[in-house]
């Protein structure tokens, strides 16, 4: 399973989602690595069409794809909204394992 | 950290609201303490804290607390943050408190303002009591554990110093031109 970690530097919550992603990843087995991935400018930003801090893609897929609606490529701190309706500048533990065992599913079935 | 320090005193603005009025420091001088917030909208610690800060503007104002909101970011490069979607933020989130735009950066500049949110509360004499953030747990009010601003406003109005006058503000980064 391919596991990538975008961020921008200035948004200031991307080390605890990090060290967030790996303890999912630890709970749930994974021993995959993840690939940590530094976006500096607004040119690598619109490449990778990343739309905020911190994006994590499972095998290439967001783990939050309704969050990419309406957005466009930004360096900026993204919004993660918690299933209790909360806003925050970091996925929920629940939406990153939920990914984790979707990617992990698709995996075994050769996807 | 920022360029006011504690016990410095309020630089004064003169800055346009997302209600059609102009604010300066003198509209609030009827008022025992004053929090500058620098904010926006597109931020999602703003977001996360934003009914925090309503809630307590709301529980203080009646002992003579007023917050004013201000909104410095660019927004050619960051439209979600252009005084029509400010005012659409005020209006959606029924802002009990002024919300001004520095279109110019210059009010934030002065202050020293370095991240959305970021909270300068001045008390007597328009002092600076408290710099930094609204408590340590943006992602969950039922597990802060230490509420800075709170516990800065109450001792603003108990005439005592704030137990912590100074703390890093988390959030986005002002968006400068």
């Amino acid at each position: 399973m391919m596991i990538e970690f975008l961020y921008f530097a200035d948004c200031s919550s991307h080390e605890e989602g990090l060290a967030r992603l790996r303890k999912v990843c630890a709970e749930e087995s994974v021993s995959s690595s993840v690939k940590v991935i530094e976006v500096r400018s607004d040119q690598e930003a619109e490449k990778l069409n990343f739309i905020g801090s911190p994006t994590i893609l499972i095998n290439g897929r967001d783990i939050d794809p309704a969050g990419l609606e309406g957005q466009r490529p930004a360096l900026t701190c993204r919004i993660y909204r918690h299933p209790d309706g909360r806003f925050s500048p970091l996925p929920a533990e629940g939406t990153i394992r939920k990914a984790l065992r979707a990617g992990k599913s698709n995996c075994e079935r050769g996807l | 950290m920022s360029a006011l320090k504690i016990g410095d005193r309020a630089l004064d603005f003169n800055l346009p609201a997302t209600d059609g009025k102009h604010y300066s420091l003198e509209s609030f001088k009827d008022k025992k303490s004053l929090a500058v917030v620098f904010s926006c909208v597109h931020c999602p610690y703003v977001k996360a804290w934003e009914d925090r800060l309503i809630a307590l503007q709301k529980e203080y104002a009646d002992k003579g607390v007023a917050f004013v909101l201000i909104c410095a970011n660019d927004a050619v490069k960051y439209p979600q943050d252009s005084f029509s979607s400010m005012k659409k933020q005020a209006r959606d989130k029924n802002y009990p408190f002024p919300y001004l735009h520095d279109e110019s950066q210059e009010v934030a500049k002065a202050y020293g303002a370095q991240r959305t949110p970021e909270i300068f509360l001045f008390g007597q004499g328009r002092k600076l009591a408290y710099h930094g953030a609204v408590d340590d747990n943006y992602e969950d009010p039922g597990r802060v554990r230490q509420a800075y601003f709170r516990d800065a406003v109450q001792s603003v109005l108990e005439g005592k110093p704030a137990p912590k006058p100074e703390t890093a503000p988390a959030g986005c980064t002002i968006k400068w031109k």
